[in-house]
């Protein structure tokens, strides 16, 4: 569960740029509940991202996850949250390319301070589909598969939020509503929130709870 | 999963570059480590044989030569002195033992020493097999030479002239082996030894058989002309005893300072200190060294700047990767550790590999210095230095990752994770 209030970011004055404050919409987004956050690019989609990712730290408002209120907590303590109940989507997949894709799964595991789950990760794969390029790197997969090991990854800590960045922005309409059909299954397997930020229009009519910024 | 196996996955992943820094290393401590290791055979192999020998007397010459000749038996002799003059020394206050030494034949490529039965005592030369001589042309041999000639008790041979093997044999008169030494470590195990007779026996006969080769200065008769002091008896001249060369130890250091310049002033004689000699050998020795040893450092140097450069492209690319671990729960000081792991891992692989270069080239080295000498070098134990040399690489492999892995603390991860 996840729920903002009166979330406000501004970026710094530079030297030819000046400060840019940022204020977002309230929004609260149940377990088992999915949001669209819509929004042209420039409007902060990302920055919002990060903020209920924990990433950034916001100016003023509130942040609850999990009962939890954040904004008290040391950068440590913030840390030790995402890595235990968030899970992140970026919007082009990356990975530890010296690692194959289990590896990579596993690596989730172990920066979170988990015991390695071997089963799960080669369950998840089955789930989505890849647990043929297990032992490949990630590099040698195509976009749409690469896209569905990052959901793996995102998923392997079972996360009570899962958080998309554009998830689909660059995947064909095929690959889009594929991966968007296993985000919302394997969140709903969980009972997590899933909260995908987003300017891709084609994924209006996929959820019934949307924001726009 | 650990930090291990990521480092050493990215390691992989970036082959060429690893590998590079691998080969600088390894050829640069490798270079070190062989030198260490030459020094410390060349050292032990000259400071045991030198064994409380104070002094060489022999012909006139290169001092150096009589002390490489004489004690270790590598260089042609100088040539040879009369016995008469030798023994004089006995009775000089200062002289406790005068070993005398008769070379310039030899079988098979080991040299044939004619002395006494004190020297093998000098060199605590124990009989493994058999006795010592003590017949004329009887002989006790070392155990390098019974093992290389095949030589046992019972055998008989004829020695070649001159210290090559390639000489005339003495085909009228055969050696008999009486006995081996036990391996001692010192020269004698790749010597023949027989009493001084036994070289006077071989080559008394007419002077117009022989046909000397150039290097057998030994056995030319010693410069007459000179002979003109002490005993003025000339008929003696004919069938004056010779030997090569005598080994000399002193009742009290002060024979060091009195005995040398006497007997080089005063007789046709020349004394050599070996200690002198050796030193003023190594610190010859000791220019080529240092060169290779600085050369040997900048290679290292060379290594470090590639193993900083291999780290620091690869941050850059893998920046992205960095705060992805970083949003995924990973602490800097993890990560630190990660980049800092991959220095060490570079600099420990490149330093077994060294060590193991270095034993390689020791090693056909050694096969170079029996063939030639019969020295054996085959020691191929860790030097204490060598663990100093590891410390060394390992400073160097975390030096050349701090500042690539220092970089971790100015990721911004949400900047970095923005960007695309």
């Amino acid at each position: 569960m996840i729920s903002c209030k009166n979330l406000q970011y501004s970026y710094p004055s530079q030297t030819s740029v000046p400060a840019r404050i940022l204020n977002f919409p309230d929004f609260t987004c149940e377990n088992d509940e999915t949001l669209l956050i819509l929004g042209n690019s420039g409007r902060g989609k990302t920055t919002l991202l990060h903020l209920i990712g924990l990433i950034l730290k916001p100016q003023s408002g509130t942040i609850v996850i999990d009962h939890q209120e954040v904004q008290q907590l040391s950068p440590q303590e913030l840390t030790a949250v995402r890595a235990a109940k968030i899970g992140i989507i970026y919007q082009r997949p990356h990975f530890v390319n010296a690692l194959n894709v289990l590896e990579n799964l596993l690596l989730a595991n172990y920066l979170a301070s988990k015991k390695e789950n071997r089963e799960h990760a080669e369950f998840l794969a089955e789930q989505l589909g890849f647990q043929d390029h297990l032992n490949k790197k990630p590099h040698q997969l195509s976009l749409g598969e690469q896209q569905r090991v990052s959901i793996a990854r995102s998923l392997i800590n079972t996360p009570s939020l899962l958080l998309a960045d554009e998830p689909t922005s660059s995947l064909d309409d095929e690959n889009c509503s594929r991966v968007i059909d296993l985000l919302k299954k394997q969140s709903g397997k969980i009972g997590a929130s899933l909260v995908v930020v987003t300017h891709d229009q084609r994924l209006k009519n996929e959820f019934s709870n949307q924001i726009t910024l | 999963m650990n930090l291990l196996k990521i480092s050493w996955s990215n390691l992989k992943d970036k082959k060429s570059a690893s590998t590079l820094s691998i080969l600088l290393l390894s050829l640069g401590i490798g270079l070190i480590s062989l030198l260490l290791l030459l020094n410390r055979q060349l050292d032990s192999q000259f400071k045991k044989n030198i064994k409380g020998i104070d002094m060489v007397v022999g012909a006139k010459g290169s001092p150096l030569q009589l002390i490489l000749s004489s004690i270790y038996q590598i260089d042609s002799p100088t040539g040879n002195v009369k016995l008469d003059e030798v023994n004089s020394l006995r009775s000089n206050p200062f002289v406790k033992t005068v070993i005398p030494l008769s070379m310039g034949d030899s079988y098979r490529g080991f040299r044939i020493v004619g002395t006494t039965e004190e020297y093998p005592a000098h060199f605590e030369a124990m009989v493994k097999t058999g006795d010592l001589f003590s017949e004329v042309l009887e002989v006790t041999v070392g155990s390098k030479v019974a093992e290389s000639a095949g030589l046992s008790i019972g055998d008989t041979f004829e020695s070649s002239h001159g210290l090559d093997g390639a000489g005339d044999t003495h085909g009228d008169n055969k050696y008999v082996v009486k006995g081996v030494f036990e391996q001692s470590g010192t020269v004698i195990d790749q010597l023949i030894l027989t009493g001084i007779e036994s070289i006077w026996a071989i080559h008394d006969h007419p002077e117009e058989e022989h046909t000397h080769d150039d290097n057998e200065a030994a056995h030319h008769h010693g410069e007459d002309e000179e002979h003109s002091h002490d005993e003025h008896d000339h008929h003696h001249e004919e069938t004056a005893k010779e030997v090569t060369s005598a080994l000399i130890t002193f009742r009290n250091p002060m024979g060091l300072i009195a005995l040398p310049r006497q007997i080089n002033e005063n007789t046709n004689m020349q004394a050599a200190l070996p200690s002198i000699e050796i030193n003023r050998l190594f610190s010859l020795l000791g220019v080529g060294i240092d060169t290779l040893k600085a050369i040997a450092l900048i290679i290292i140097i060379i290594a470090g700047i590639s193993v900083f450069i291999s780290l620091y492209n690869s941050l850059k690319e893998r920046k992205y990767e960095m705060a992805l671990m970083l949003s995924m729960g990973a602490t800097r000081l993890r990560l630190f550790l990660l980049l800092l792991s991959e220095g060490l891992i570079l600099a420990v692989i490149g330093f077994l590999t060294g060590i193991v270069l270095s034993r390689i080239g020791m090693y056909f080295f050694n096969l170079a210095a029996e063939k030639d000498y019969h020295y054996s070098m085959a020691n191929f134990s860790v030097l204490p230095e060598e663990l100093t040399l590891l410390a060394g690489a390992l400073l160097l492999g975390i030096l050349a990752a701090l500042i690539p892995s220092l970089s971790i603390y100015r990721i911004n991860i949400s900047r970095t994770l923005a960007e695309d």
